[in-house]
């Protein structure tokens, strides 16, 4: 459909926009993780140097490929996001599935209730399960105030506690898609399968699981996303001993200011993310069109 | 059962939170010891000039940031639900979803980027707050655009039929029919994109300067040290500021169709 130039102008101000403060600084960072880190502002070296010779060098993503380092952070952020995403749906989906069997009166209430905590401060979220977690924390207190341990549990700082923190903060974005999902079921359905005689079980293997696959998808993939870049989580809950690929690059660009080594980073971190956001903006467009 | 999950997964959100609201209100400096109802930490809150500063930056960069983005997101909005399938409307939708799927840490260092390279070559934006409010507005301009787009696509068109048949130009019809009726979904849109940017630590210290400190970033050096009431207090301050804002928001979405598009926009963003 042809616009006219009234609508062509509305549409200039988002698209213009989008562009100079969402697309292009991508090339920026591919451009700077090719300098070197410098002293000076900015710190890092220019393209062209005096003479007008390109000066981009390979020698950041070299780093990231031989020094151990990085290579066990990008494992332990797809370890961690992917366990997360995983202890999400398990939890989420029996929430989802409540939701959406709710009288219909209630259901967009309890939706609301179910997506409110994440428009709550997410470091106040965190801070929460720290004073729980923590060694003299709730958790630890009541256990051994009922007898039930001698010493304090190490709960704070672990791996397992940066999985959960990352489970109770995105939890919201799984339940929204499967609840979408799981409202349109029709029970006429899973009625059906036990008047023919199937299980509760064998009724959610052979309907609702399938049916709700999609939105399973669009859930795991918004957990996964974000968990694999994620930094607070892992620096408050995780701890020192929690490697995750978020938290180097904070401190190469914050404690160690090399700005070119912390953009090498993000570009390949950015590689790894092109399948899943491909695979996700796939999913919402078939649900846009169903 | 169904009733029993709904409950464990509600109070599994919401206790933690209810939790450090009631020890903010606790006498004594140890934080897991009940000594008594008192409101000291508060006291000691409002005395702290850092902090009070810190959330007046937090208070201008989110006012200012989601009234663009919802200048822009309104128009992007309004775009998607009314001009049909024009060129490059596929686009305009998978980059409106891209800003809320990216991990904020590649926001954060791209636009600091972006902002460096800029002031290199212009001398222009300093960082500090003009920075802070391009990042938010970047990041509430695709929230606003999904609330919108939902009301506008669901409005009842009879209204605008009318006053174009009795001789109403477009740009009347928009201005006295079309906008009040999406008002809702606008001033909603502008609530959460301001909750939205008063929250953010990670983009915020990307792209901030040396002078610009938001509250978020305050709170996030405290917390690293530990748990302190003072910071209870803070934090219960905080979402029960949400709260309002929340609430407001839904409230102004009546509408079913528009609370589902709060909810959807959720999902965006992030």
């Amino acid at each position: 459909m042809k616009l006219s130039g009234r609508r062509k102008l509305v549409l200039a101000g988002p698209w213009l926009w989008l562009i100079l403060f969402f697309l292009a600084p991508f090339a920026l960072v591919v451009k700077i993780s090719l300098a070197q880190a410098e002293l000076g502002v900015p710190p890092y070296t220019p393209l062209l140097d005096a003479a007008g010779h390109i000066q981009a060098s390979l020698a950041n993503y070299a780093l990231l490929f031989t020094d151990d380092l990085y290579l066990r952070a990008y494992w332990g952020s797809v370890r961690i996001a992917a366990l997360a995403t995983a202890f999400a749906l398990l939890l989420g989906y029996p929430f989802a599935y409540a939701i959406a069997r709710a009288p219909a009166s209630r259901r967009s209430f309890y939706l609301l209730l179910a997506i409110a905590p994440f428009w709550t401060s997410f470091l106040v979220r965190i801070y929460a399960w720290m004073g729980l977690l923590r060694p003299g924390g709730l958790i630890n207190t009541t256990l051994q105030s009922l007898g039930l341990i001698d010493a304090p549990l190490k709960l704070m700082n672990t791996e397992a506690a940066a999985v959960f923190g990352i489970v109770y903060a995105y939890l919201p974005f799984m339940v929204l898609p499967l609840y979408a999902r799981l409202e349109k079921l029709d029970v006429s359905l899973l009625e059906a399968a036990a008047d023919l005689g199937a299980t509760p079980w064998r009724a959610f293997r052979a309907v609702t699981w399938p049916w709700s696959l999609p939105g399973v998808w669009a859930g795991c993939l918004l957990v996964f996303i974000p968990a694999l870049g994620e930094f607070v989580i892992p620096e408050l809950l995780g701890g020192p001993d929690t490697l995750m690929i978020g938290k180097v690059m904070w401190s190469e660009f914050f404690t160690n200011r090399d700005w070119p080594l912390s953009a090498a980073i993000t570009v390949v971190l950015l590689v790894m993310l092109v399948a899943p956001i491909v695979a996700f903006q796939a999913a919402a467009r078939r649900n846009e069109a169903a | 059962m169904k009733r029993v999950v709904l409950i464990a997964g509600l109070a599994f959100l919401y206790l933690p939170l209810l939790i450090v609201a009631i020890y903010s209100f606790n006498a004594s400096r140890l934080v897991t010891v009940w000594a008594g109802f008192s409101t000291r930490w508060y006291g000691e809150l409002f005395a702290d000039q850092q902090i009070l500063r810190a959330a007046g930056l937090s208070v201008i960069v989110a006012a200012l940031s989601a009234t663009v983005a919802t200048g822009l997101g309104t128009a992007a909005g309004i775009a998607l639900a009314r001009f049909g399938r024009f060129k490059g409307r596929l686009a305009l939708t998978g980059l409106l979803a891209a800003p809320l799927t990216m991990p904020e840490i590649v926001t954060g260092v791209s636009l600091l980027l972006l902002f460096v390279a800029m002031e290199q070559a212009f001398g222009f934006p300093a960082r500090g707050i003009v920075t802070l409010v391009i990042a938010h507005a970047t990041l509430g301009l695709p929230l606003v655009a999904v609330i919108v787009q939902a009301r506008a696509g669901a409005q009842d068109r009879s209204l605008e039929e009318a006053a174009a048949d009795l001789g109403a130009k477009p740009a009347t019809v928009f201005w006295r029919i079309v906008l009040p009726l999406l008002m809702p979904a606008v001033a909603s849109g502008w609530l959460l994109a301001f909750v939205l940017s008063f929250d953010d630590l990670v983009i915020a210290s990307f792209v901030t300067g040396p002078q610009a400190t938001t509250l978020p970033m305050v709170v996030f050096s405290a917390i690293r040290l530990g748990v302190s009431p003072k910071i209870n207090a803070l934090a219960t301050l905080m979402l029960a500021a949400t709260a309002v804002a929340l609430v407001l928001a839904a409230l102004l979405a009546r509408r079913d169709s528009a609370r589902q598009a709060i909810a959807q926009s959720t999902v965006g963003v992030k």
